[in-house]
């Protein structure tokens, strides 16, 4: 391993703070990827025109949204790396890279949880769903255990494509096909927290573990495959 | 290095040596012999009739394309974490996996026409057909990987860790989808017999498809590796050429 001059820490901090900073200022997320995921949210609506149907499916519904605007929010965190070839700029610096994938996952856990929170609010409202107290609480630490997984493999991916300048297209067939479990798993629990499907609230805390365990692999393999796959 | 580096032709250069022949020759003839076993000489099923005949095809397919992923998944690991980072060990990988993709490709295709005759449907949200999919998509996901472009060994490097990756994504999935399916229990569906009991030659038959296809399977990677060597001498000799050809201009 060799030795960085900053520690992994401080990178990741930098890096984190700096693409919060960016979305903070330009609000490229808030104003065009959010309504893009409520817009889907309608949509699902139209599709499945039952409203028995509809709060069934709710859960489901609820991490397609986050799922598919992942892939967004993904792509715009590498699209301003290589804007102007930032990320090159990043590696000549030859800052640690286990640093700049946790500072990029970091930060898409924060922009995930601000979709989450939308989107669950649109679920009560559209799908009428009803959310108790202690479904709200299994529903963050859901959401919260979820995003650590997501992000992880998105800025894994997310940075494989970005390298390979060009080639983000590759991005869903790589990021949907891993973050399956998390769709399973989120979409379980969140069912327990809504309390559809007949499923109770105390059904949905073992899933919780299981996206523990997914968080915590992928975060762990993302620092070490991340400097590999953004490799010049 | 001013002289032109004779790169490989591949019109002229064969990739068959005369031990890959041979091998292709046992290949060709036991390939025979399963169509005579598997269509003529072996009996129809009490419970399937002849749909069972499906099966001498569909299980050697799904046996070699796991095969083929473990290839891939071993092979890469010996690219990464050999001190040589040999370059044939990652296009044993790529070849692998060309291969796996086609086989798992035929065995969702025969599996699910045989799910048709037998279950009375193509499709069956069971874990091990669920994860079969998302293998056949992911290993499609690191074709495209290996498609990306660069150097030989940015090539190999990227698509090592996305092979070692998907060691970890694979049991993920099958675990979760496994707990998936047991809250979803399907009764309308005609289960198969579980303990079918397969006659001698039947039985024979089967051993004998995953047999033939296993040496079918060396047979083709060991092709393959040696057509994506010559491809990747033609890149270096085309730019060896190329650099040869301007430094004439130039004197």
């Amino acid at each position: 391993m060799t030795q960085h001059p900053i520690s992994t820490m401080s990178v990741a901090r930098a890096i984190a703070t700096k693409d919060l900073r960016i979305e903070w200022r330009s609000k490229v997320l808030v104003n065009q990827v959010l309504p893009f995921a409520g817009i889907v949210m309608v949509l699902f609506a139209f599709a499945l025109d039952n409203d028995g149907i509809l709060q069934r499916v709710a859960p489901g519904l609820v991490w397609l949204a986050v799922l598919f605007s992942s892939l967004i929010i993904v792509q715009r965190t590498f699209a301003i790396e290589s804007a102007d070839n930032a990320l090159d700029a990043i590696k000549v610096a030859g800052v640690s890279s286990a640093g700049v994938f946790l500072g990029k996952a970091v930060a898409l856990v924060v922009q995930l949880l601000l979709f989450e929170c939308v989107l669950v609010l649109l679920s009560l409202v559209l799908y009428q769903v009803h959310l108790s107290w202690g479904g709200a609480v299994l529903l963050v630490t859901v959401s919260f255990l979820a995003n650590i997984g997501i992000a992880a493999m998105g800025a894994l991916y997310g940075g494989l494509g970005a390298a390979a300048k060009g080639r983000e297209t590759l991005l869903p067939l790589l990021l949907l096909p891993a973050v399956a479990p998390v769709l399973i798993a989120a979409t379980r629990a969140t069912e327990s927290a809504f309390g559809v499907s007949g499923a109770t609230l105390g059904e949905g805390w073992p899933w919780v573990a299981l996206l523990a365990v997914f968080g915590a692999l992928f975060t762990f393999g993302g620092t070490l495959a991340f400097g590999v796959l953004t490799e010049e | 290095m001013n002289s032109i580096q004779p790169f490989p032709s591949p019109l002229t250069t064969p990739t068959g040596t005369r031990a890959s022949r041979g091998l292709g020759l046992v290949v060709f003839l036991g390939m025979v012999l399963l169509t005579m076993l598997g269509l003529f000489f072996t009996d129809e099923d009490v419970v399937q009739g002849s749909t069972v005949r499906l099966m001498y095809i569909h299980v050697p397919t799904a046996w070699v394309a796991y095969l083929a992923f473990i290839v891939t998944a071993v092979a890469s690991a010996m690219y990464m974490w050999g001190k040589q980072h040999s370059l044939t060990f990652d296009r044993i990988a790529g070849a692998s996996a060309e291969v796996g993709v086609i086989f798992m490709g035929l065995s969702l295709v025969t599996g699910s026409l045989w799910g048709r005759l037998t279950w009375g449907t193509y499709w069956q949200w069971d874990p091990r057909l669920t994860t079969t999919v998302f293998l056949f998509v992911t290993y499609v996901g690191y074709l495209a990987v290996r498609d990306l472009g660069g150097s030989h060994q940015q090539r190999a490097k990227r698509s090592g860790v996305v092979a070692l990756l998907a060691v970890l994504e694979i049991p993920l999935v099958h675990f979760s989808v496994v707990l998936w399916r047991s809250l979803h229990q399907e009764a309308s569906i005609l289960q198969p017999n579980g303990n079918v009991t397969m006659d001698g030659l039947m039985l024979f038959t089967l051993l004998f498809g995953v047999a033939v296809f296993t040496l079918l399977f060396a047979w083709m990677v060991l092709h393959r590796q040696r057509v994506l060597t010559l491809a990747d001498a033609i890149d270096d000799g085309g730019l060896e050429t190329a650099l040869q050809e301007r430094r004439n201009e130039v004197n």
